[in-house]
This record gives structure tokens, sequence and C-alpha cells, in this order.
């Protein structure tokens, strides 16, 4: 019961001068582990031979099968993100933690059942399932908790969690693989051992971020007093309010519940703009290997486009820091015409001057992916200039179903026009060509969603100090 | 992670960062090495 209570809210309060630079740590924690789901992808191999070993054998896993597993990760991903947002906001981000490292770990332990009774409903409803509410649940629980703590540099607090997120892949990949080799002998492949290591591992890292995450001590006020307004406990902090943006100052003004904001054109806006954003960035990203073989016929070898593949995932990391750190000096809604403008500006160069030379190809889609997880890192300081810092996390946790839809238009997309030009006779170099200036296309749908973006008016939203349900 | 009067010592953040910029870097390490296959 000890435990329990120490995951109440009323117990997460920080005390005075508690340092915020102890929270990007604790967000780090949650987003470097639920990351690992990007790299799942190392064990459908090794998951496809598990009755037969190098042998094939009738009864194992079909590779068609195990995608998804996956894919119903990122579904769950996004409906408990939008689910449970609101109920993340009431109970606190520690519980929050908890409860997604519980699934996340458990979703790892039933997996590994799954894989030792070679039942895949199992690994379907343990990593799929319940390690999806995991993701989803842990994606989220940090964000809002950081822009109270950050409200002079929301972007920047949000983009190094987010950046974890996609550094979480690169830590699992090689992770997995060692884990994998280390358990493997005669009898077993090492599956359920690294199935079980990694929920165990990752349960206990989660808790780094349990332990260290606290609320600043505003946000705790009960409703009707200046919620969504942390108080600045430190000199640091009291100077990083003064010097708090035009940005910040309007949020400050508007704090508007979750089930009124996604009602407002604001958020479907936004909402279409990184469906735009992310569609762009994840059929490529989803291709990158085949495509760069495909384009350069016989001048990339399988490991340079694994290379490659490594490369997009370095900047697709970085941008994330990278873009929203900009958007605290430029502002949300610039920051997201530059990867609008630019990113349609570059797919369309990819099929002209991108095809002529593999180091003007990488270095396209280098920018390319920067700004697909820039789009990601800043979209919580977007929401939080539009609707305030009191229910953002529940507002962000909605807007991710547009990751969701994006993960399932994105390789259509990519896949099934490519199919179509190959089936019609255009050579496989070509066969990307369409699909770019579709990207391209889609990139200025979202550019003009972003332009009519505009401030909620005065008498929509509420001003602060109005009661707002946390 | 604090002193008595409530102040976050130097060593707790220092710590906490370690404790995730640590694997982070290895993963971002192993990624530029996989990566260099490109440039070969």
């Amino acid at each position: 019961m000890a435990l329990l209570s120490f995951l109440d809210r009323e117990h997460s309060i920080a005390p005075a001068q508690y340092s915020r630079w102890l929270v990007p740590p604790a967000a780090l924690a949650i987003h470097l582990s639920i990351g690992q789901a990007y790299a799942f992808s190392v064990f459908n191999l090794p998951l496809s031979k598990v009755i037969g070993g190098a042998a094939a054998s009738p009864d194992d896993w079909k590779l068609s099968t195990l995608g998804w597993i996956f894919s119903i990760a990122i579904v769950f991903l996004g409906l408990s993100a939008a689910i449970w947002g609101a109920w993340l906001e009431r109970v606190g981000p520690r519980k929050a933690m908890f409860v997604s490292a519980c699934c996340f770990g458990g979703g790892f332990l039933i997996g590994a059942l799954g894989i030792s009774t070679h039942q895949l409903w199992l690994l379907l409803l343990g990593y799929g399932v319940l390690g999806g509410i995991g993701l989803g649940l842990g994606y989220i629980s940090p964000v809002s908790t950081l822009i109270k703590w950050f409200p002079d540099r929301p972007g920047m607090a949000t983009g190094l969690a987010i950046m974890g997120f996609g550094g979480g892949a690169m830590v699992a990949s090689p992770l997995s693989v060692a884990l994998m080799s280390h358990f493997r002998d005669s009898r077993t492949h090492g599956l359920t051992e690294t199935f079980v290591t990694m929920g165990i591992g990752y349960f206990l890292f989660m808790m780094i971020g349990v332990f260290l995450v606290r609320l600043p001590a505003a946000s705790a006020a009960p409703a009707g007093s200046a919620a969504g307004r942390p108080l600045a406990h430190t000199t640091e902090q009291r100077s990083a309010s003064a010097t708090s943006t035009a940005a910040s100052r309007q949020a400050s003004l508007r704090q508007v519940p979750v089930n009124e904001a996604w009602r407002t054109p604001q958020f479907w806006l936004l909402w279409l703009a990184l469906f735009c954003n992310v569609t762009a960035g994840i059929g490529v990203l989803g291709q990158a290997s085949a495509m760069i073989q495909e384009v350069f016929t016989g001048r990339i070898t399988a490991a340079a486009a694994a290379g490659f593949v490594g490369l997009l995932s370095l900047c697709n990391m970085a941008g994330r820091f990278i873009w929203s750190t900009t958007s605290d000096k430029i502002g949300r809604k610039p920051t997201y015409m530059i990867f609008f403008a630019l990113g349609a500006l570059l797919y369309f160069a990819v099929p002209t001057i991108g095809v002529r030379n593999v180091g003007v190809f990488v270095a396209l889609y280098a920018v390319i992916l920067s700004m697909y997880g820039g789009g990601f890192a800043t979209i919580p300081a977007y929401l939080r200039d539009l609707f305030g810092t009191v229910q953002v996390g529940a507002i962000h946790g909605r807007i991710l179903t547009a990751w969701s839809a994006a993960g399932l238009a994105g390789p259509i997309l990519v896949n099934y026009i490519r199919e179509y030009q190959i089936s019609h006779g255009v050579a496989k170099a070509a066969s990307y060509n369409t699909t770019m200036y579709i990207m391209a296309s889609l990139l200025i749908v979202g550019f003009i969603a972003n332009a009519l973006v505009r401030p909620l008016p005065v008498g929509s939203a509420q001003r602060a100090g109005t009661p707002v349900a946390a | 992670m604090a002193t008595d009067d409530g102040r976050s010592s130097p060593l707790s953040i220092a710590l906490a960062w370690l404790a995730v910029g640590i694997p982070l870097a290895w993963g971002v390490s192993q990624t530029i090495i996989k990566s260099m296959a490109l440039f070969r």
C-alpha cells in the first residue's frame, strides 16, 4: 500500500528547490525503453524459425503473420494514448509511468510465454496489446510534466524526451541481437530468455523515471487556483519564467480541456498536419533499405543499405531535439512551415537530382527524416501554445491517432504505388518517383493545414484561473 | 535525490543523466559504426 500511495499525484509534487533538470532524465528513461518498439523487427526472422530452426518447418510462424505484432502494438499505442490521456492528467505522471512499465515489461513476459509454448495469440496479446498500451501511456506520460517544468523552453524539453523514443531503437536493436546470441545454444533459440531479460530489464529501467519524476507544485493546485502555471521555485526557474516567449505568455491565457480542444478546427488542422508529416516520413523509413539498393542497383550493397537506414535513424533522432528546440526560438507554426515547404521541395528533388548521386540522395533523405522526427517532437509544444498546459497530455494523446493512421497510410502508399508502377512496366529504379511526388503533394496539404491554424478566439478558451479539471 | 533542505544535489543530477546517457550513447555509437558501411 505504501508503494501505491507513493505513486499518487500528491506524493509526486516536487519539494522547493527540486531541480527541473532531473525531470528530462525521468522522461528519457521511459522513452528510451518504449522506443524499443521500432527495433522489434530484429525478432521477426528468429521468431519465424522457432520450431524448425535452420530447416523450415510448416508449423513455424510466417513473417507476414509476425508483422501483425508490431502493427497491433502501434494501433494500441494510439488508442491507449487517446483513451487514457485524461486519466493520466488526473492521476499524475508517476502512476502512469508505473502502469506503462508494468504493461510494457509484462507484455514481454507474456510474449516469452507465447514463444516457449509456441502460441502466437499470446505474443499478439502480450507484446501487441499489453505492450502497446504500455507504449501509449509511456509516450504521453512525461510530456505535460516537462511542459509545466519548462515553460520557457517547452519545445526543447519535449524534444529531449521524444528524442529518447528515436534513440530507444538504436539501443534495443544491438541489445536484442547480443542477448539472442548470448542465450542461443544447440537446444534453444534464445528468444524466450531474451524476452524475459528484456521485460525485466526495461521494467527496472523505467522505474528510474517513476522515482525521478516530479510535478511542479502549482500543477497540483486544486481547481480554481492558478492551475497550470508552475511556480518558479529556484532562481533558475524564476529567470526562465521571466524570459518566456510571446507564445508561452499567450499559452498562459488559455487552459482548454481535452473535450473542448478536440472539437476545435485548430485540433483537426494540426491532426491533418501531423498526419501528412508522419505519412511522408514513415513510408520512406520502412522502405529505405530496398529503395536505395534499387535506385542505385549494383552500387549499394546490402550492408551499405543497412548503413543508410542507420543514418536515417540518427537524423530522425537528432531532428527531434534540434527542430523542437528551434521552435522555441522561431515559433511552432513557422517550424512546421519549414517542415512542409522544405520537405516538399526535397521530395520533388529526389527523382530529379537525388537519383544522380548517392551523396545527394542520402543528404536529401537525411534532412527529410530530421523533419519527420521534428514533427513528432514539436507537436506537444504547439498544442500547449494553442490549448494551454493543464490537459496538454490528454490532447497530445488524442492527436497521436494521426500517427496510427499514418502508420497504415504511409507504407500502403509507398508499397502499393511501387507495385502498381512495376506491374505497368516501370523500371524498379524509377518506381519510387511517383511516390515521391505524392509525398510532396501530401506535404503541400500539410502546409495549407498548418497555415490555417489560428490562435483560439478568447471567447472559446478559458482564462487561467478558471476551473479546469486536470 | 535531494539534500535535507530539498535541494537536488549536483551529484544526483549527474547520476540521473549518466543513467540514461550511457545507454543512449552506446546505441548511437553502434548505429554510427553500422552507418559507416555506407561511406566505404
